[in-house]
């Protein structure tokens, strides 16, 4: 029988195999890292007096406690800024490349990865943070670790794991206008729900996925975590090759012609079976939101916000009622009636150039309704200085939008960047979990495209709704 | 990690069952950048009671904490685990673990033993009458003795081997030193480096 793509990406990193229910030894190419589940495990290096095996297989970024404004100054929250600065004197200490705020190469960790070029197909990928996932888009198997696994990868370059099942996520057909793979993506979490890719590997195939750009890809698989699996993939193909070609970590001359044909050979095989398959229609989606408190309550922005008493599984019913409270809302309502207090474009799911481009498209000579407040925030200093150059950034200013610094900003309220108490969010992140973007905080996680319009009209709204 | 053999200590009684980690660490702590230290706010709730078991004067020195029945339930901090250490914990025990925090305390050489309810309730009744009672956990034979009681207690076979021969994960992936120079001869120079 032959093999998947992600069982190719894990016979390739076997240090050794587990004998017996012994977990297998697999070799990490990648480690990234963050400041926030970072600082233990240098400290459990420091205490056993261990190196870090390959710092340069090994790089940190700053980005979960980073301020988007001011960022000349010292962080003025004391805990934000003690785990930055821990960061900053792991990293001196034991050798690992760090991008600190104020460099060029500064954003948020999966987003800094690929656009350096150092997310590559066939690789293992690890960080201390679950939307790791992201890298999977390269056909690399990339997921996220604990703290103790972090000072285990920055010791030995390996983790002892059991392998993962496999799952496909077929997308067919084509996507109609105004669809993004944000739209596919919470269409399948609605679909299998937040626990369905549980302890699997998720593999993205089928012609809506192949259609995709490498942006559209990262997006899909970043938020594979938010159906409950480990990771999520795509099998690497021409667009992939042309993403990663030229970038600063990219290989070149002779080693990039090795490596492009390595690549091909990483698909899954014809006649490789996966533990679980599931199928969509591509062509039949339409822009979707969510309205509930976690990603699988999403629905199509056309629909109204559901009745808990027309739910028949009673844990769902309950978690439903709980989210219409928690979020203020009536069943019945249409999604398209919902007011919006702030509008949030960024994030490592849609905080990259592409993402950028799609809303200063639909802001091009509108502006922000009136009393609504839209964060405009680039996922890396270079996604900002791409915007800029592009003449991105005017529009967003001309607009009436609020651009600012790399980082992860409202994605969660780690920063100074939150919602206030009540406030209603339309986001383009990956999480609507209570409190996610400020304590009290409603968020209806949306596209790029669909913030765009929302921002512009006050309500939840799609590209179609704009006169 | 240190090496696990016989452990003589004495015991504190936590009559108490379904500890979940929240109790044994608040979240509050979590935002810290160090690993030691937690003993502070270890079961910190229950210590602003000057009554609650840790308070008394001779239980402040036990290593052994002997914990009623679904012991480490909740969220998977790995903290909860550190807190029980760096206060000075070197064994619960408990008829019944949280599936996460025991696998979390073996990581970190936390010995979780694992011993009918009986046991725990005789436990409890000897060192309530005598608080310096020594106890002894044989990790080599799984035995605890204490007094003229003499009782077996359970441990995952894999933690046992590594906390015998002070091994963590770190250092039994180390003890692989040779299959993991091998590996990174072997792997393709096109693969990229940070630096
Ligand atoms: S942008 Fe949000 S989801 Fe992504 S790494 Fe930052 S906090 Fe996590």
């Amino acid at each position: 029988m032959g093999l998947t793509l992600a069982e190719k990406v894990w016979r390739d990193h076997l240090v050794s195999s587990g004998q017996n229910d012994d977990p297998d030894l697999l070799y990490i190419d990648l480690h990234l890292i963050h400041e926030v589940t970072s600082p233990q495990a240098f400290e459990g290096l420091r205490l056993a007096k261990r190196p870090v095996r390959r710092p340069d297989l090994t790089l940190a970024t700053e980005d979960h406690n980073v301020p988007t404004q001011n960022i000349e100054l010292p962080i003025a929250d004391p805990i934000s800024r003690a785990q930055v600065e821990a960061l900053r004197e792991n990293c001196a200490e034991f050798g690992v490349p760090l991008y600190s705020l104020g460099d060029e190469e500064q954003g948020i960790v999966h987003v800094v990865g690929p656009q350096l070029g150092l997310t590559q197909p066939g690789m293992t990928v690890v960080c201390g943070d679950s939307h790791t996932s992201t890298h999977g888009a390269f056909g690399a198997l990339a997921f996220g670790i604990g703290t103790s696994e972090v000072e285990h990868v920055l010791a030995t370059q390996t983790l002892s794991l059991k392998p993962f099942k496999t799952m496909a996520v077929t997308v067919d057909g084509e996507l109609p206008a105004g669809v993004t793979a944000k739209d596919v993506i919470l269409a399948v979490i609605a679909k299998i729900g937040t626990g369905g890719g549980q302890g699997h590997v998720i593999e993205y195939r089928g012609a809506a996925i192949e259609s995709l750009s490498m942006e559209g890809r990262m997006t899909i698989c970043n938020m594979s975590i938010e159906a409950g699996a480990r990771a999520g993939m795509i099998a690497p193909d021409a667009t992939t090759f042309d993403y990663i070609e030229g970038r600063p970590h990219a290989p070149a001359g002779e080693e990039w012609d090795e490596a492009v044909e390595y690549w091909r050979g990483l698909g899954t095989d014809q006649d490789a079976e996966f533990d679980t398959e599931i199928v969509l229609d591509g062509s039949a989606l339409t822009p979707y939101v969510t309205w509930g408190t976690n990603p699988g309550q999403g629905l199509p922005l056309a629909a109204s916000v559901p009745d808990p008493g027309q739910i028949v599984d009673d844990h769902e019913k309950v978690a439903a009622e709980r989210a219409l409270q928690y979020m203020d809302l009536q069943p019945g309502t249409a999604l398209r009636d919902i007011d919006v207090d702030v509008v949030f474009v960024g994030s490592c799911t849609n905080g990259r150039i592409e993402d950028l481009r799609e809303v200063a498209e639909l802001l091009r000579g509108r502006t922000v309704a009136d009393g609504l407040h839209m964060y405009v925030v680039p996922g890396s200093v270079r996604v900002g200085l791409q915007a800029e150059e592009e003449g991105l950034v005017e529009v967003f200013q001309r607009a009436g939008a609020d651009w600012r610094n790399a980082g992860c900003s409202m994605c969660l309220a780690m920063n100074p960047d939150k919602l206030r108490p009540g406030q209603r969010a339309a986001s383009t992140s990956n999480r609507n979990f209570e409190g996610r973007q400020g304590p009290g905080g409603r968020t209806h996680l949306v596209s790029p495209q669909v913030a765009a319009a929302t921002a512009v009209s006050g309500k939840l709204a799609s590209p179609a709704d704009l006169a | 990690m240190e090496k696990f053999t016989v452990h003589n200590g004495t015991g504190a009684p936590l009559r108490r069952s379904n500890v979940d980690t929240d109790q044994i660490i608040p979240a509050e702590y979590l935002k810290r950048i160090t690993r030691s230290g937690f003993g502070d706010g270890l079961f910190s709730a229950w210590r602003e009671d000057p009554e609650f078991v840790l308070n008394k004067e001779h239980h402040t020195e036990a290593s052994i904490l002997i914990a009623g029945p679904d012991f480490g339930t909740g969220s998977s901090r790995e903290h909860a685990v550190w807190a029980l250490q760096d206060y000075g914990f070197e064994v619960v025990i408990s008829s019944r673990f949280a599936d996460i925090f025991r696998g979390n305390a073996g990581k970190s050489g936390l010995l979780p033993a694992l011993v009918e309810a009986e046991v725990v309730e005789k436990l409890w009744e000897l060192v309530e009458d005598d608080p310096t009672a020594e106890i002894e956990i044989d990790l080599i034979e799984l035995k605890i003795r204490a007094g003229d009681l003499e009782a077996e207690f359970v441990v995952d076979g894999h933690v046992r081997h590594r906390m015998l021969q002070g091994l963590d994960d770190i250092g039994i992936s180390l003890g692989q030193a040779e299959e993991i120079d091998s590996f990174e001869k072997n792997r393709p120079v096109f693969k990229p480096t940070t630096v």
